[in-house]
């Protein structure tokens, strides 16, 4: 049973995770962490995390480590990794589909007027949904989820912000505040 | 059978080295795809960059299907998708096996309390390049979107369906008008 939800939930990421990666957080934010309950708000966070400093899309990376660790609760490392590849194949099902079907008949599609249409429309509610992935972890619902602490945090946030600007790789920016998390909080 | 091995190899490639998400491989797939194999033309890479982001999914995993297809039909999008997912379905598998025995340890715990902000950074800094290319009202928009996310706790799908509504809406009323 949980095996259908985890499967039905990462289809439906996968099938509106329009404008890539970041926008994606939002739903699958709101999936896992809003309506399901699999991860806490700071789990998910440190998967973000995680998938900044390993190779791979967030959505796939997401969908393995939530696949497991949903399939895991049933208590056995097995059923974790039915779970990954469950949630991994379900939210790549709906890009690979529409993708074929798009590679066949991509002239007709592209000046269609409904498709430009729709591509204009989505085009701020990505942008919003990018937005409120990052408020929603700046404010979270539940107590314990916080990802600023302290003034270090938002000191950090600043670095990192600045550095972005700066075009400062952003694997770097993860790895030097993973280091200053150490050298600050231990 | 040579070819899907050759278009899994690739792609698994690009997985394993694309970090931080969908653009940063563009560069990787225009080497690999273009420049070494000379799988599709050029003129065509500009087309598959606007399709992979048109589609819903990864980035990476729309640009490796529309190549496999283009290259070997069925079997090869799957050997593509295969090559794209396998390397960071494994090291995401091995992180998340051993995460759970490693989480308590008080290092790890202050390096994600260290990451968490920075990660959030990470989130935000796009958005500032991105909202430069749209318009006040657009930009309304965009924030009223994030607020009903966030607040309200309304679903992102509700809220993409209806921006795909509005454009598809507009869009066509404009067509209308253009016709004598």
């Amino acid at each position: 049973m949980i095996f259908l939800q985890l499967f039905l939930s990462y289809l439906k990421i996968g099938f509106f995770g329009f404008g890539g990666g970041y926008a994606m957080l939002s739903l699958i934010q709101n999936e896992v962490v809003v309506q399901h309950g699999w991860i806490t708000g700071a789990e998910f966070a440190d998967i973000v995390a995680v998938s900044q400093i390993t190779p791979g899309p967030i959505a796939i990376n997401s969908a393995t480590y939530v696949g497991y660790t949903v399939g895991a609760q049933g208590g056995s490392v097995l059923f974790g990794i039915l779970g990954s590849i469950i949630a991994t194949f379900a939210v790549c099902l709906p890009s690979m589909t529409l993708m074929i079907l798009v590679a066949r008949s991509i002239a007709r599609l592209r000046n269609h007027p409904a498709v430009r249409g729709a591509m204009r429309g989505l085009r701020p509610v990505v942008i919003g949904m990018i937005g409120s992935a990052a408020l929603l972890l700046i404010f979270p619902r539940n107590t314990g989820d916080e990802s600023f602490i302290d003034l270090w945090s938002w000191l950090l946030f600043g670095g990192v912000l600045a550095g972005s600007w700066f075009k400062v790789n952003p694997i770097l920016l993860i790895v030097l505040s993973a280091a200053a998390g150490v050298v600050i909080y231990i | 059978m040579k070819k899907l091995w050759e278009i899994f190899w690739s792609f698994s490639k690009i997985g394993l080295f694309t970090f931080g998400g969908g653009y940063a491989m563009i560069p990787l797939i225009q080497q690999e795809v273009l420049d070494r194999r000379r799988w599709i033309p050029e003129s065509e890479f500009l087309d598959l960059l606007t399709l992979a982001q048109s589609v819903p999914g990864p980035i990476a995993v729309n640009t490796a299907v529309f190549v496999g297809y283009k290259r070997a039909g069925l079997r090869g999008a799957a050997a593509s998708l295969l090559g794209v997912v396998i390397p960071s379905f494994t090291i995401i598998l091995l992180i998340a096996v051993c995460f759970a025995g490693i989480r308590q340890n008080p290092y790890v715990d202050a390096a994600f309390k260290g990451m968490r902000p920075a990660v959030v950074a990470l989130i935000i800094a796009p958005l500032i390049f991105l909202a430069r290319g749209l318009n006040r009202a657009m930009v309304g928009v965009a924030v009223v979107v994030a607020g009903l996310i966030w607040w309200l706790n309304l679903s992102p799908v509700l809220i993409l369906a209806a921006g795909a509504a509005a454009g598809i809406a507009w869009e066509l009323s404009l067509a209308k008008r253009h016709k004598p």
